[in-house]
């Protein structure tokens, strides 16, 4: 009953989720955008979900913003579990 | 001001005293005697209230302190020496140099007259007399009446005798209300229900109908009072001196013999109740007159809905089962902990320690909050917690934070007495927070002025004698765009406060945020266009708002349960600071918290990356202090949040949760995702009074107590941590705490806490923003609101007053970002969701007492404009789709809300109207969208396919095999 494609779900929940974040720092100062972006994700992202980030990054980082791509640098990478 | 006094048993029974009249400020004082005694009181003191507070009380029917005074009852004459005649005490000022007399002859011979006069028209029968229910048995007494001259032979409103020649003006007993009954027969006409009504209510649904002896009190246009405007809070039961209006419990079962204080577990006004009881039952809960945040006042859901609480649905027993297909099995509580234990072992071990979490309760104490979180972060070793406040306040907790540096509401609820503009933004507090709800308009009637910024014409905008200066009906998603607008005016105008800009926040940041919101495409005249709401409201509202005086702001989950839920919370705080209205009586910025515990449970560390305090995980000093205590490492990575943990369940690697009284089923967004999310754990424990919806898909039921049942306390919305008392055993045994702490144990933690009040000590001596609170601080003041610590021993009214928490206050640029829930040629109405006064939350407690007379069902509110294009008619079941799901329901017609926007609670279980909301959430903090959904709306024949499943799925899962005596 779940599952179909009316609803974003891993890899494309997290890129959603990532661009949100970008969203908002894009309208910040210059100097807050990547840091704010990589500093939010830092505090509010559990391991795994940073984990599946990279892989997207890894990957080429389809769909995700440049912010993002430009914060990765600064994203804590999690420890291997 | 109140005692407690010994009853003949070992029980208490809380006293209040009533001073007759109201207190009044003033800074001025009068000495005067009273019966010989010096008296000094606030200038514009009664006679009678001045008396009462030199320990005379002097005899009265038609007043108490809670109302105006209306001179109507005759008992409380008094004589002041060289003066003519005998003014009633309570409309007679106390003044300087006077010297009243309360007790002579003459006083005494009229009063008796007065009285004689009330009782020849009173029923000698009077139950409510015989009980001690009843002041006119008390007066009669007082005074000293023994005869009645008169009989009952001349008109009267007593009950006809059979043969039927007495009482031409007799009505019948009105029982319409499920809570209370009316007895017209028994009312003297003192107008003190009529005045509660209007005064603390603010209903105004009753009235005085008639003249001289024909007059009656009657509810609405002279109906039945369940069919009238009432709104069942009680005020006019706990005002009537005659038991004319009386609870239909105390006619049942009698008086109380003993009570204590305790506080509502229903909203986040944590209302200050006396439970009143006969034995291990509640006869009735009496709103507290020293609660501060009632004071005195109750709404229908904390007054009279208590019942689910011995209702016969609660579940008394642990269950076990291996699939959520198996019926439940009843097991011992040793049974229930071994298998936890070896469950979350077997888990853990297969599928790693993050595998694991748990689920802390809004509606638990604070105390059995932090044991949830402290089970999951020393037991379980990980971070893997969250609450429901990140389905509803969680960008409070970001927006404020962010801003001002803590997650908090800024002022008390008395601050709203000092406000000249209110500000109410996504908010509906007199359905929502209606005790709340009845202070604002008592304050608006004495002419502070308001702003309505709702897509709904919500109560507020007009009701009788309030009106809303400016209602601002914008788009549903657009309040980053309105707000951000206000600004602009606010700066483009020059009305900010640059004094307190320097002083408090950093200037510059104040200068790029100017400039910010000065942009074009913030201007009124632009938004305008993408939110509906005329440039010309938009201007006048934010004249109004930074010109108007002290300027508050309330807000509710209109304003965080969007994409952009966190961003407008800044927009919010950028608005207060800009203008100065914060750190001061009457200002602030105050989110109205829905669940009794939302604001404790956040405060308690039930956020994945946050430990008590908002101290953030990932600082060393502060998981030290933990580390120190619970002798465990901790995880210095922020764990997961709901909607994560139903993600990584979904993909297989979060398998087990620990669920402490909520409904995440019914009240978490897009029913399906979390159903597969839940279906995809190998263990869901949950820990509920009832069979809840989230239970149908658990494997453990562990049963839950009630607030009645347990000692802890409720932070409510305005920081204030209220104590909870205990005034019956727990029907399952064990109150939630101790339940939380068997758990740890059979998970190897060494804990023995034996009362609430050690766990507490534990948060005061690890928290600083709780280092002063003790039980016993609790005891001597009655409730603080935190911080509460050395440098404010007995708590914090107003915060912020002299610096912001985090120093300086920060202006935040609040761009407007769309919505990617669009509405379309598919889904072409916009959504939105809210609940309605007698419900509360998922109603698992409302829906279980008499409250279901007023709402028995969601129903949906549609325009007629909308309505008419669909061929949908009044009481039409439809079917309301979109691209999560579908469900059906009845529709309402009606103008509350506008064209485009249709509107429905999510009380009720069987509407689901949760499977339409989408996974959309905010960009900060994961809190749904659920106020944002593209819909489309058609007529259809009854439920949907989906809901006729699920009550199915529901009947099947909640069968239970009972055993005999399980332990």
């Amino acid at each position: 009953m779940s599952h179909d494609d009316k609803f974003k779900s891993g890899d494309e929940r997290l890129v959603y989720m990532a661009n949100q974040i970008a969203t908002f720092f894009t309208s910040q100062p210059k100097e807050e955008q990547v840091a704010g972006v990589a500093d939010h994700i830092n505090k509010f992202w559990e391991p795994r979900m940073r984990t599946h980030l990279f892989q997207i990054i890894e990957q080429g980082g389809m769909g995700l913003s440049p912010m993002v791509m430009e914060a990765s640098g600064q994203i804590n990478r999690p420890k291997a579990a | 001001m109140c005692g407690t006094q010994e009853r003949g048993t070992d029980k208490r029974f809380v006293e209040e005293i009533d001073y007759g009249t109201p207190a009044v400020r003033s800074d001025k004082t009068v000495t005067l005697t009273i019966d010989g005694q010096s008296v000094t009181v606030p200038e514009g003191t009664s006679i009678m209230r001045a008396a009462r507070e030199a320990g005379i009380a002097v005899p009265k029917l038609c007043a108490n302190d809670m109302v105006k005074s209306f001179g109507s009852c005759r008992l409380c004459l008094v004589e002041i020496e060289g003066k003519g005649g005998t003014p009633a005490s309570c409309t007679t000022p106390a003044m300087d140099g006077i010297a009243v007399n309360t007790r002579t002859d003459r006083l005494n011979t009229i009063r008796r007259g007065v009285m004689e006069l009330y009782m020849s028209d009173h029923p000698e029968d009077c139950a409510a007399c015989a009980m001690g229910n009843c002041e006119m048995a008390n007066m009669a007494e007082s005074v000293g009446l023994k005869q009645n001259r008169y009989g009952d032979e001349g008109a009267n409103h007593l009950e006809p005798s059979p043969i039927g020649e007495h009482g031409v003006n007799f009505k019948e007993l009105d029982v319409s209300n499920p809570y209370f009954a009316y007895d017209p027969s028994k009312c003297i006409v003192c107008s003190l229900c009529v005045r509660a009504c209007e005064e603390q209510q603010g209903t105004f649904a009753l009235t005085v109908e008639g003249r001289g002896f024909e007059s009656r009190i009657t509810a609405g246009m002279d109906e039945p009072f369940l069919q009238s405007e009432c709104v069942s809070c009680g005020a006019c039961v706990q005002a009537c001196p005659t038991g004319a209006l009386q609870e239909k419990s105390i006619i049942e079962m009698g008086m109380p013999d003993h009570s204590a204080v305790t506080t509502c577990a229903y909203c986040g006004v944590g209302c200050s109740f006396k439970a009143e009881m006969k034995g291990e039952e509640v006869v009735r809960m009496v709103p507290y007159k020293d609660g501060k945040a009632n004071r005195g006042h109750s709404c229908v859901k904390g007054r009279f809905a208590y019942g689910y609480a011995t209702h016969k649905d609660r579940i008394l027993n642990p269950m076990i089962r291996e699939k959520i297909t198996d019926p439940w099995r009843e097991v011992s509580w040793e049974e229930v902990y071994a298998h936890i234990g070896s469950e979350i072992g077997r888990i853990q071990e297969k599928y790693g320690r993050a595998a694991v979490g748990g689920i802390t309760s809004s509606r638990c104490t604070n105390e059995e909050t932090y044991l949830v979180q402290k089970l999951v972060r020393q037991g379980f070793g990980n971070n893997n917690v969250d609450t429901c406040a990140r389905v509803c306040h969680s960008p409070t907790g970001y927006g404020l934070k962010t801003t001002f540096g803590t997650s908090a509401g800024t002022q008390d609820f008395d601050s709203v007495e000092h406000s000249d503009v209110v500000l109410v933004i996504g908010a509906n507090p007199t359905d929502g927070h209606p005790v709340f709800g009845s202070r604002l308009k008592k304050r608006l009637r004495e002419g502070a002025k308001l702003i309505v910024i709702d897509p709904r014409r919500i109560e507020l905008v007009r009701t009788p004698h309030v009106e809303a200066s400016y209602h601002l009906p914008l788009k549903p998603g657009t309040n980053v765009a309105v707000l951000t607008a206000l600004a602009h005016v606010i700066v483009s105008e020059g009305l900010f406060n640059e004094a307190f800009i320097r002083e408090r926040c950093d200037w510059d940041e104040f200068q790029d945020w100017a400039s910010f919101v000065l942009q074009p495409e913030n201007s009124p005249e632009a938004i305008e266009k993408m939110s509906g709401v005329s440039a010309e409201l938009i201007r006048g509202a934010a004249r109004l708002y930074a010109t108007g005086g002290n300027g508050a702001i309330y807000y509710g989950l209109g304003v965080t349960e969007h994409s952009q839920g966190s961003t407008t919370v800044m927009a919010i705080a950028n608005l207060a600071m800009a203008t100065g209205n914060i750190g001061r009586p009457g200002v602030g910025v105050n989110p109205l918290r829905g669940q009794n515990n939302v604001q404790g449970s956040c405060d308690m560390g039930s956020f994945p990356h946050e430990m008590p305090g908002y101290r953030h995980i990932s600082e060393d000093a502060t998981r030290a202090i933990y580390e120190s205590l619970w002798g465990v490492k901790l995880d210095n990575e922020p764990g997961l949040r709901i909607p994560n943990m139903l993600d990584a369940a979904v993909e297989g690697t979060f398998k087990a949760l620990y669920v402490q009284g909520e409904d995440i089923l019914q009240s978490d967004p897009n029913t399906h995702h979390v159903a597969a999310g839940l279906e995809a754990m190998e263990c869901v424990i949950v820990h509920d009074l009832f069979l809840n919806e989230t239970a149908n898909y658990a494997h453990i039921f562990l049963p839950g107590s009630t607030f009645l049942e347990k000692d802890g306390t409720f932070t409510n919305a305005e920081r204030r941590i209220n104590r909870v008392r205990k005034v019956m055993e727990p029907k399952n045994g064990y109150a939630d705490w101790e339940v939380t702490q068997d758990m740890a144990r059979a998970l190897g933690q060494d804990w023995n806490y034996t009362h609430p009040s050690e766990i507490m000590a534990e948060i005061a001596a690890t928290t600083p923003s709780f280092a002063g609170v003790t039980y016993e601080l609790l005891e001597k003041e009655g409730s603080v609101q935190w911080p509460c610590n050395e440098k404010a021993p007995t708590g914090t009214p107003v915060m912020h007053i002299d610096g912001f928490v985090r120093g300086k206050g920060k202006f935040v640029r609040t761009a407007y970002v769309a919505t990617d829930e669009k509405v379309g040629p598919r889904f072409p109405l916009l959504l939105t969701t809210g609940r309605i006064l007698s419900q509360y939350n998922v109603g698992a407690q409302t829906r279980r007492t008499e409250n279901v007379v007023w709402h028995e069902e969601d129903l949906l509110e549609i325009h007629p404009f909308d309505a008419e294009t669909r061929g949908v008619r009044e009481g039409d079941w439809v079917k309301l789709k979109s691209r999560s799901g579908e469900t059906s329901l009845r529709a309402t017609i009606t103008e509350r809300v506008a064209p485009g926007v249709v509107y429905t609670t999510f009380h009720h279980p069987a509407t689901q109207a949760n499977v339409v909301t989408t996974e959309y959430s905010d960009w900060a903090t994961n809190c749904p969208e659920y106020k944002v959904t593209a819909v489309q709306v058609a007529p259809s024949n009854g439920p949907s396919e989906w809901q006729e499943d699920y009550e199915e799925h529901a009947r099947q899962s909640r069968r239970i095999v009972h055993v005999e005596a399980a332990e």
